[in-house]
């Protein structure tokens, strides 16, 4: 069909550095370094919201659950569900029945990573050694200080594995969050009559590329939170 | 791209967008959730959306699941490839499923070939890493029995460690069959049909009826889906259920 010549990456990257003159929109200049830092910005913000959301609502839930030993069948179902949600439905769902805008996308975008948080959360605290937890509970540990002293810290590399997959399918699926008012990168992809080929090219690699920086950066911050002696028996 | 599986590129547009009179079935359409008389006359609307999804689902997975497994029978004896092909598999499921798609725009174009790509790539991280999990969990007793038995290593791989390692092969694929089936409604941005047309086709987006059935028949299928392959995995693994009564 209408494939575009592969010299349009190189088109893109001038998109996202020097405002291009389109040809859709009679003359006017479109995207730019500034308004795609701009849009850089936003869908960083919308993901930072969602996810402090998801965190917030899955990590105690988790915690508690996984602590308790009770509702693996509502976490794991929740877990399975969680990825069989078409993120388009919600989004268009979201902006039909609720309204447009940060404070309704946000909250949608942190359901679709509570699933993972969750699932990950309850399954790491459940991996736990229960002699660890009895020594713990022997010394005169509460359990609230079971919990994050003890449970928490040696789930760390599940639940951060959790954190991961949530951080990008949120940041995944706010790319069309301008579907229902808010101004992502996505906005470059999905009017696709106002900035162009280029545009929606520039729309692309910018979001694969924070998406790979967001991953990177988690890694890192996974590694720094893993006590050295987790470290060691992993290798 | 030169997969010979792939024989008609997807048509798409057409009579799916039929005109809409909503106004008939359900009077106040503003602040309606789900309007079943529309629904009911307008259900055959589905049908064709349906079948290029579950095709563009099965396509992707085929291609996904022949290519990891191969990439982890390669690692299962090249050990060190191991770390590296986690990597690479991983770095293609973290870029977003939309990007990935528009990434491939200039080199494959339009349609259903970049949409099976990216679906594709998509699953190799799960089908590789449960693969290759399942047999590193095979006993090294039981492959010492095998040898001791006068099987060779490639006996051993498919008689012994191969069966053994299902249960983690088809937990795998289960993930990468009801993750694909969700995610192939994002195709419809690059023209490749399937159930997102009937959620971001025109005028669609506004009217929640056809978002929900959209949604429902999406989430229906990967239920359908995995209760097969959960079922498929109790057959092909007699000796686990002999060991659980």
């Amino acid at each position: 069909m209408n494939a575009l010549p592969l010299a349009s990456f190189s088109g893109a990257i001038e998109f996202i550095f020097t405002p291009q003159t389109s040809n859709v929109t009679g003359g006017n200049k479109v995207g730019g370094f500034d308004k795609s830092l701009e849009l850089v910005l936003k869908h960083l913000e919308v993901t930072a919201i969602a996810l402090a959301i998801a965190l917030v609502v899955a990590l105690p839930l988790g915690l508690y659950l996984g602590h308790r030993g009770k509702g693996e069948l509502f976490a794991v179902g929740l877990g399975n569900a969680g990825r069989a949600i078409p993120e388009l439905a919600v989004i268009a769902l979201v902006a039909a029945l609720i309204g447009v805008g940060l404070k309704t996308v946000a909250p949608a975008l942190a359901l679709l990573g509570i699933a993972p948080i969750l699932v990950n959360t309850y399954v790491g605290v459940r991996q736990v050694d229960r002699g660890t937890v009895e020594a713990a509970r022997g010394m005169g540990m509460s359990e609230l200080e079971i919990m994050r002293k003890v449970e928490l810290p040696l789930s760390v590399p599940t639940v951060m594995g959790g954190v991961r997959a949530a951080a990008i399918v949120i940041l995944a699926t706010a790319t069309i969050a301008p579907l229902a008012g808010v101004e992502t990168l996505g906005d470059f992809i999905i009017n696709r009559n106002v900035y162009g080929e280029n545009g929606l090219l520039a729309g692309a690699i910018l979001v694969a590329l924070l998406a790979l920086t967001i991953e990177g950066l988690l890694a890192l911050l996974q590694n720094r939170l893993t006590s050295d002696g987790l470290k060691l028996k992993t290798v | 791209m030169g997969s010979p599986l792939v024989l008609a590129a997807g048509e798409v547009g057409g009579d799916f967008f039929r005109e809409r009179d909503v106004g008939d079935l359900c009077q106040a359409q503003s602040g309606h959730l789900f309007c079943w008389d529309w629904a009911k006359e307008n259900l055959d609307r589905y049908g064709t959306p349906t079948v290029q999804h579950l095709e563009i689902v099965l396509i992707s997975v085929l291609v996904g699941f022949v290519v990891a497994f191969a990439l982890a029978l390669i690692a299962h004896r090249t050990r060190w490839l191991q770390p590296p092909l986690l990597t690479a598999t991983g770095l293609l499921y973290t870029i977003p499923s939309i990007a990935f798609f528009f990434l491939l725009i200039p080199l494959t174009g339009f349609g259903r070939d970049t949409a099976i790509i990216v679906l594709a790539a998509y699953t190799l991280q799960i089908i590789y890493r449960n693969t290759i999990l399942g047999l590193n969990n095979v006993p090294s007793s039981v492959k010492d029995a095998a040898r001791g038995m006068g099987f060779t290593d490639r006996q051993i791989l498919w008689k012994v460690e191969l069966p053994l390692a299902i249960p983690e092969i088809i937990a795998g694929l289960r993930v990468a069959v009801v993750s694909t089936i969700a995610i192939a409604t994002l195709v419809v941005f690059i023209n490749a049909g399937g159930l997102g047309t009937q959620i971001y086709g025109e005028g669609n987006l506004t009217f929640p009826t056809t978002v929900i059935i959209a949604m429902a028949i999406v989430m229906g299928m990967a239920l359908l889906f995995d209760l097969v392959l959960l079922t498929v995995q109790r057959l092909t693994t007699p000796w686990r259920r002999v060991r659980q009564a």
